[in-house]
């Protein structure tokens, strides 16, 4: 009863309507004043399910950076790197370039799609399990648990007066949790450079400046994050709580309390005793496990709510109870309000994994997904860009002939030096020529261009005769690889003065 | 000094006891804090003399203790973007004008440098890309009053035209009119017909051609040549091509002919460092591929 009290004061578990003379009188500070958790720990498949998770994810988070990629002699041998110096992005066999970032957008709209049908098949699989504010906060709640010891110890130990072994104690745990919140900010800058290079850099102080800072930056978000701010970061910072509770639908499955079975309450001694009478007794016991391991301090049994991350840890503490008193397990069980409403029926209940909603979810992830691939698959790896001069735009010679002059960047991405031959189309007798360059005995203009790079020339084109041409006729830059036979074009003017 | 301190009835606010046609004057003080800070940056502006150049001298100033100056500042920057352009830029310093044009890298280099440098001080005369205006060569095309080799380029642009340097490009187109003139006033409408018909231009009716001929075989010939094409060493323009530096209209021609030309380009060699001519020249020369 206090319990259900608790959470009205809270504001988010009960809508109550007031009288306005009712809100007049009301006196409820605008902002909850935050209430410290402290989970209790846990065992069962839901939380093996998150350590393995959690040991996958930042394995991945802190291992990534060292694993090794050969792509030749002259470019970097690390799988994923981000490497700003040179504006390339490396990610295993792929190589991007800035002008082809917008693939980040078609990942950014895969995942949020992905977040879309997880949420419509499990709820929120998300927040319980892999958003790095859960895992981080799990991390640190387990140093916690290891020096200060479980919920009953850790609410005592914060309410008496500190001893010199207490502050031992909050000693220990404040320098492992930095030292973790250190160690994930410095994993954090080793996508950005050679990691072991940089690690050797770091240990030596003879790393950029700027890698401090980040490691600095992300040292105290984790600290601050994971070891101070926890719940209340899902509850009040992040906006997915609120965009899942618009999305979701009632087929979807969530961790849900099945109220069928469990009400009415009573405790175990009289839930026997009115058994044993042929009475009616819900399973629930109020014995209060499920609150006591919650990570976010709620109370599964009030039902769907914004503060429930869905990590499932009450469905281990309450099959755990259940288990000891002799009931079946799963009172609390990912389930939806439909099937509490068809095993109230008597009918059996049914999970639709295939509806509307999962099927356009997954219809457009493998459409988004298709494409990307189709993109991917047949991009170019030889690109022109020309740019003609504004001032002169055309410029008048000697014998009358017309010239205009044009900058044009050639783009390598092969990872070998290309052989490639320059054509203006659309022009006829045009002679193209390339400052610098001697074309002696060559028909057209050929240039070589670096492995991964790119060339700037200066290209000019004159037209014999203005005769026959219009004030500005369309033309055509083709730049042709004279090993491979691969071309690329862009289009562009050839003015009159 | 009185010991009774006077309150105004309205604000209860002290007054300072001035009163100026019945109006008295409320004691409103700096606040404390802001006075304290106020003699904390006095105090600190001390730490300002010892540490920084303060004091005029009558020859010089007080250095300060670390000998600081924006001088000295920009000197080191100046060093450190030189650091940055690196070996490939420091060899634009020696490598031959050729060598860095067949070069792209140094091409590059030469021209992303020679690029701000015009701006800065060809563009004013010459326009911002070069094209030039009457009577300031439009450099993008084939036309070179001086040659259009990168060592022709480069050394007009060191020495410049009729500048007063003694390397300066000299030659200037004489004056044929006025009142005690070489040519009368009918004599350079022909003239100016004449070379006119050099390059195809339509020919005033009535224009005695021969005679024409016969007055440029006499007067223009020696320096702009017998078919009017023109001399590189002192710069007499091609009169039989397209190009027309003054314009090509009978009146502008016969302007030119009676009061002469001799526009003039500054010794750039006097003003700007080598590295920065020698970019300059690669620069000009890019533009048009030379001649």
């Amino acid at each position: 009863m206090t319990l259900l009290l608790r959470m009205s004061n809270n504001g988010h578990a009960m809508n109550k309507n007031l009288t306005p003379a009712e809100l007049e009188a009301n006196t409820e500070p605008l902002y909850a004043a935050h209430k410290k958790v402290y989970p209790q720990a846990v065992s069962g498949r839901f939380r093996r399910i998150k350590w393995g998770l959690m040991a996958v994810c930042l394995g991945i988070y802190y291992l990534l950076p060292f694993v090794r990629w050969d792509r030749g002699p002259d470019a970097p041998s690390q799988a994923v790197l981000v490497d700003f110096p040179n504006s390339r992005f490396y990610f295993f066999f792929i190589e991007l370039w800035p002008q082809e970032v917008y693939y980040f957008t078609g990942l950014l709209i895969l995942a949020a799609l992905a977040l879309f049908l997880m949420n419509a098949i499990g709820g929120r699989i998300w927040c319980g399990y892999l958003c790095p504010q859960t895992v981080w906060t799990d991390l640190f709640y387990a140093v916690e648990r290891l020096v200060e010891g479980d919920r009953r110890e850790r609410i005592k130990k914060d309410d008496s007066k500190l001893t010199a072994g207490r502050v031992a104690e909050l000693a220990t745990k404040h320098t492992i949790w930095i030292f973790i919140a250190w160690w994930t900010g410095g994993a954090w800058v080793l996508y950005f450079a050679d990691a072991p290079t940089l690690v050797i850099d770091l240990a030596t102080f003879r790393a950029p400046v700027v890698a401090y800072v980040w490691i600095g930056i992300l040292t105290f978000t984790t600290y601050a994050l994971a070891g101070f701010m926890r719940e209340q970061v899902c509850v009040y910072m992040c906006p997915w709580p609120r965009i899942q509770a618009a999305l979701t639908d009632e087929w979807a499955l969530n961790v849900t309390y099945r109220y069928d079975r469990g009400e009415p309450r009573f405790s175990l001694k009289k839930a026997t005793e009115l058994r044993a009478q042929g009475e009616r007794a819900g399973d629930c016991v109020d014995c209060g496990q499920c609150v006591a391991v919650c990570p976010t301090g709620i109370d599964i049994r009030n039902g769907a709510q914004l503060d429930c991350i869905q990590c499932g840890l009450c469905i281990d503490a309450c099959d755990a109870v259940m288990t000891k008193v002799g009931r079946p397990v799963r009172l609390i069980a990912y389930d939806n309000e439909i099937n509490i409403e068809r095993r109230v029926a008597g009918k059996p209940p049914i999970f639709k994994a295939v509806r509307p909603r999962t099927v356009l979810y997954s219809t457009v992830i493998a459409v988004v997904g298709s494409i990307m691939l189709y993109v991917l698959a047949t991009r170019a790896f030889l690109d022109i860009n020309v740019l003609h001069d504004r001032n002169p735009i055309a410029v008048a010679l000697s014998d009358g002939s017309v010239r205009n002059a044009y900058t044009v960047r050639l783009l390598n991405k092969r990872a070998y030096s290309r052989t490639l031959a320059l054509d203006v189309t659309g022009l006829s007798g045009a002679q193209v020529q390339i400052v610098g360059l001697d074309s002696l005995g060559m028909t057209r203009p050929v240039i070589v261009v670096g492995r991964d790079q790119t060339e700037e020339i200066r290209v000019l084109v004159t037209v014999p005769s203005r005769e026959s041409l219009d004030k500005s006729t369309d033309v055509a830059f083709v730049v042709t690889d004279l090993g491979l036979g691969e071309m690329a074009a862009a289009r562009d003017h050839f003015i009159l003065p | 000094m009185t010991h009774h301190e006077e309150h105004d009835t309205v604000t209860g606010t002290a007054t300072t006891g001035h009163q100026w046609d019945g109006i008295k004057e409320l004691n409103t003080p700096l606040p404390r804090w802001w006075v304290y800070l106020f003699y904390a940056t006095i105090i600190w502006s001390v730490g300002y003399w010892v540490v920084y150049p303060t004091w005029p001298t009558i020859s010089g100033y007080t250095t300060g203790w670390f000998n600081y100056s924006t001088r000295a500042q920009v000197r080191a920057e100046l060093a450190d973007l030189e650091k940055l352009r690196g070996e490939k830029a420091a060899v634009i310093a020696t490598a031959s004008l050729r060598n860095i044009v067949q070069d792209p890298t140094l091409l590059a280099i030469a021209r992303a440098r020679g690029k701000p440098a015009f701006g800065d001080n060809c563009a004013p005369c010459h326009g911002s890309g070069g094209a030039g205006a009457k009577g300031y060569p439009n450099l993008n095309d084939d036309d070179w009053l001086w040659g259009g080799t990168l060592d022709d380029i480069k050394q007009t642009l060191d020495f410049g035209v009729r500048s007063g340097h003694p390397k300066a490009r000299e030659g200037s187109m004489v004056p044929f009119g006025g009142k005690d003139g070489i040519l009368k006033k009918e004599e350079i409408k022909t003239a100016a017909n004449f070379v006119r018909s050099l390059s195809g231009l339509s020919v005033a009716p009535g224009t005695d051609l021969n005679a024409g001929r016969k007055l440029f075989a006499d007067n223009c010939a020696s320096c702009h040549g017998d078919g009017g094409t023109g001399n590189k060493e002192i710069g007499a323009p091609n009169l039989a091509d397209k190009i027309w530096l003054y314009g090509s209209d009978e009146a502008s021609i016969i302007e030119g002919i009676t009061n002469g030309r001799g526009a003039v380009m500054p010794a750039w060699s006097e003003r700007l460092d080598p590295v920065t001519l020698k970019a300059l020249a690669v620069y000009i020369y890019s533009l048009s591929g030379g001649k």
